[in-house]
């Protein structure tokens, strides 16, 4: 209940700040997204120092000049595996976030048009998967597909499905009984057009919101995977492998954790900026409301 | 009565909005005196609620007074502290609001919602209360009072809860009641049962009223005087009879103008193979289903049979339930008929592809909702365009062509075109509505109350233009409202539904100058009828008064 009002009292406080100040959020959301862009990209191709290579001799040396973010326990540069790490973290968190809200919208689309026997089953079977939470389920996919990158992005994936096709479905029930479903199906149109043409679109403000959300708990999930044990096998750096293995040093060498943690907040900040941005943007009803 | 002291004197009052200080009640001045009924008549906009509104105390926090007084009781309402805006609210000031949906708790019995005013402002014990309560009940003609204090709001009908609601003003016996738009939501015989049930009450307890209202009719029926109010301000105010016959302020005779009065019957050609024909048309509601259970359906249609001959305008008329809805909907196939068929040209839809599409090409539909029936996302060039995708040999110069003398024809022109939905009025939205259904140029468009949605004035001036266009192309229409007075404006034929089942049918003049069946004779009798009577004037008569008439005095 309580994390209920909290959670509308912020939206209210969103709305707000959106309603007077647009263009900053738009502005600070696309810098920071730009940068997370720009450091996964250059990531991949180079980075200060071999992300993987090891150095006894500068183990745990704090932020200096040489090592801008300091080293971790095998002498490895934060800052260079950081970077590497943006590249696999930004690209699972894509691929799982857009397997979902495909996948979601597909069934929500179909289950709420359709209704019906279709949709009654359908919809038994989701919320049968969303009684469970999406780590577990994530955990028991992996345990049959195989801990790697590919196998966390189907698993988170289908773990984040079901919340997508609740949300969509609800946003199809609703949209259906508007009347302007009804003067398209007079007009002749066929239903699928129907569907893609007049459904579709006017589910792009909430699955806008829904995405951006789910970006920060995939890259969330992700690390708790690594936690786990069953995320990327190491010695490959993600966000979630490096916050996980920071945890024996917690005391003796803080950045291990607060860097990747940083960067994580500050990529969901970004995102969820920018996703505001977007959807004001996408919804012909709030141009101009500035 | 004018020598006693007003009950409700209110002078000057202005009310401002926002930084900018809009006035959006500017300088109005009307008295309200002990056991008279006043009107207040406006459109949306008018500040005829907010001004009501501000008698009770009750002002949205962003508005403020800049001017003026209310004096209840020769006390001043804006200086009252909240314990003294209390004891007058409900026990000397009394409201019923328009929404009888949403106006009583849905999670509380009836009889403990009426019990609650009465504990607060009457010193009486839990047995007395009990007993006036019933009392009251049966007095607004609840059949069982006893049961109805054991129920919930949702038990009971729309003109029921508004009864119901009557009943828990009128039992602390206000002074003064206030009705916003009482009876907007309910439909037309419903409407006077439950305005003459007002009333007798308050007329009983020497009660005054303050009636606000759109519906200048209902309003110069029960009222002595009128008070037009028009942007914020009094235009008018007078007596009631004043006001209609001798209307000074053009904004009144603008209102007066919009009332939908009876043009000549016109001659169409008849004998012809009907465009459209409705052959015994059955439609089920299914139950309710579960996984395990399944109630039975339900009969919303029992057999409709319907003709409507080339260019001709029928009006399908009933109270909500009659299935005039479902009729219109499954007509334009949006509702699966159980049984019957719908012939086009004399040939039956269902039985070939062929027949289907050439229907499904020609039928169209202008939906009620404004605000519902238009996609959000889409442009107005988009929205009308829309249907002509599926206009086989038709070249993009060819559509825009078309779209734009269609927005022409409906009075939209150019700049409307890359706009949204949301930037048009009530008024301008169905107007691409209508653009909509007549831009694939159809032979019969189904309108389903194409304006009740919509102002007083903009409603007579959309009827016109749907008038209008339908003289210049041509097309049938199944015209479907409660609204008495529109359809005695637009149609050629009246077919009036009771519970699924057509009781009565004819020309329009035979319908309203000599209906038969007692459902119309009721119908009627709930709408008023209007006379010109020259220089912008109107009379107001009662049809089939059966002596319950009133002239308004």
């Amino acid at each position: 209940m309580s994390s209920d009002s909290t959670v509308s009292a912020g939206g209210a406080m969103k709305r707000n700040r959106r309603m007077k100040l647009p263009a900053p959020n738009a502005l600070v959301g696309s810098t920071l997204i730009a940068i997370l862009l720009a450091a996964a990209g250059t990531g991949a191709l180079w980075t200060p120092y071999d992300p993987l290579k090891l150095s006894f001799r500068e183990k745990l040396v704090a932020p200096s000049a040489l090592h801008w973010l300091g080293t971790d326990e095998f002498g490895r540069d934060v800052l260079s595996r950081l970077m590497a790490g943006a590249a696999t973290s930004v690209w699972i968190s894509i691929l799982t976030v857009t397997l979902a809200v495909v996948m979601g919208t597909a069934i929500g689309l179909v289950s709420g048009y359709l209704r019906g026997w279709a949709d009654r089953v359908i919809m038994a079977f989701n919320d049968a998967l969303l009684a469970f939470p999406g780590i577990l389920l994530a955990l028991g996919l992996l345990a049959v597909l195989g801990a790697n990158k590919y196998g966390i992005i189907v698993a988170l994936g289908i773990a984040y499905t079901p919340s997508v096709a609740r949300v969509v479905r609800g946003t199809v029930l609703s949209l259906r009984e508007r009347e302007f479903i009804a003067a398209s199906r007079v007009m002749g149109n066929g239903e699928g057009f129907t569907m893609l043409r007049h459904i579709l679109p006017n589910c792009i403000a909430p699955l806008t919101v829904l995405a951006t959300s789910m970006f920060g708990y995939v890259l969330l999930a992700e690390s708790a995977l690594s936690f786990l044990g069953l995320g990327v096998p190491p010695p490959a750096p993600t966000w979630g492998n490096m916050l996980a293995g920071s945890r024996p040093y917690i005391d003796q060498a803080a950045w291990l954790g607060i860097f990747p943690g940083l960067a994580i907040s500050l990529t969901l900040l970004g995102i969820n900026l920018l996703g505001d941005a977007l959807r004001d943007r996408l919804d012909p009803r709030m141009r101009g409301a500035r | 009565m004018t020598t006693t002291a007003p009950l409700l004197d209110v002078a000057h009052l202005t009310l401002t909005i926002g930084t900018g200080g809009r006035r959006v009640v500017d300088d109005v001045s009307f008295q309200v005196f002990p056991g008279e009924i006043v009107g207040i008549v406006g459109e949306s906009g008018s500040g005829k609620t907010l001004a009501a509104r501000a008698v009770m105390g009750f002002v949205p926090p962003a508005v403020r007074l800049a001017g003026g007084s209310i004096r209840f009781e020769g006390q001043d309402v804006m200086a009252m502290s909240g314990k003294e805006l209390r004891a007058m609210r409900g026990a000397k000031v009394g409201m019923v609001f328009q929404e009888p949906m949403t106006s009583l708790n849905p999670s509380m019995l009836i009889g403990r919602q009426l019990d609650e005013g009465l504990a607060l402002h009457r010193r009486l014990d839990a047995s007395a209360r009990r007993a006036l309560i019933l009392d009251m009940l049966k007095r607004v003609g609840l059949r069982d009072p006893e049961g109805a204090l054991d129920s919930y709001p949702h038990q009971f009908s729309g003109g029921m809860r508004q009864r119901i609601m009557l009943a828990s003003v009128m039992l602390l016996k206000p002074a003064l009641l206030l009705a916003d738009e009482p009876t907007t939501a309910l439909d037309a015989v419903v409407q006077r049962d439950v305005m003459e049930l007002m009333v007798e009450l308050t007329q009983a307890n020497d009660t005054a009223v303050l009636l606000i209202s759109h519906d200048l009719g209902m309003v110069a029926r029960y009222c002595s005087r009128i008070v037009v109010m028009c942007r914020g301000e009094v235009v008018e105010q007078g007596t009631a009879e004043d006001i209609l016959a001798r209307p000074q302020h053009p904004y009144t005779r603008k209102l007066l103008a919009a009332m939908p009065q009876r043009l000549p019957a016109r001659f169409l050609p008849q004998g012809e193979t009907p465009i459209v024909a409705v052959r015994d048309l059955v439609v089920d509601y299914p139950g309710r289903q579960g996984f395990f259970r399944r109630s039975a359906p339900k009969r919303a249609l029992h057999g409709i049979s319907i003709d409507v001959q080339p260019g001709e305008v029928v009006a399908v008329v009933g109270g909500s339930g009659s299935g005039k809805t479902t009729l219109g909907q499954s007509i334009a196939g949006l509702v699966k008929p159980a049984g019957g068929e719908i012939l086009f040209n004399g040939k039956p839809i269902a039985k070939s592809d062929t027949a289907y599409w050439d229907y499904r090409l020609n039928c169209q539909m202008v939906f009620q909702d404004p605000y519902s029936s238009l996609d959000p996302r889409m442009t107005i060039r988009q929205l009308v365009g829309e249907p002509l995708r599926l206009v086989e040999d038709m070249d993009t110069s060819a559509r825009q062509a078309r779209i734009a003398e269609v927005l022409a024809e409906v009075g939209l022109s150019d700049g409307f075109a890359e706009r949204f939905p949301h930037e048009l009025s009530g008024g301008q939205r169905q107007r691409v509505a209508i653009a909509r259904a007549i831009v694939r140029r159809p032979s019969f468009v189904i309108a389903d109350e194409p304006v009740s949605a919509l102002d007083v004035t903009v409603r007579a001036q959309v009827l016109a233009l749907f008038d209008e266009l339908q003289k210049k192309h041509g097309f049938s229409c199944l015209f479907i409202s409660h609204d008495l007075g529109v359809v005695e404006q637009v149609a050629d034929r009246v077919v009036v539904m009771q519970d699924g089942r057509i009781v009565e049918e004819g020309p329009r003049d035979a319908i309203f100058d000599a209906p038969r069946h007692p459902y119309t004779r009721k119908l009627l009798s709930a709408v008023p009828g209007l006379e010109a009577t020259g220089d912008g004037g109107v009379r107001l008569f009662w049809r089939l008064g059966e002596g319950e008439a009133k002239a308004p005095a």
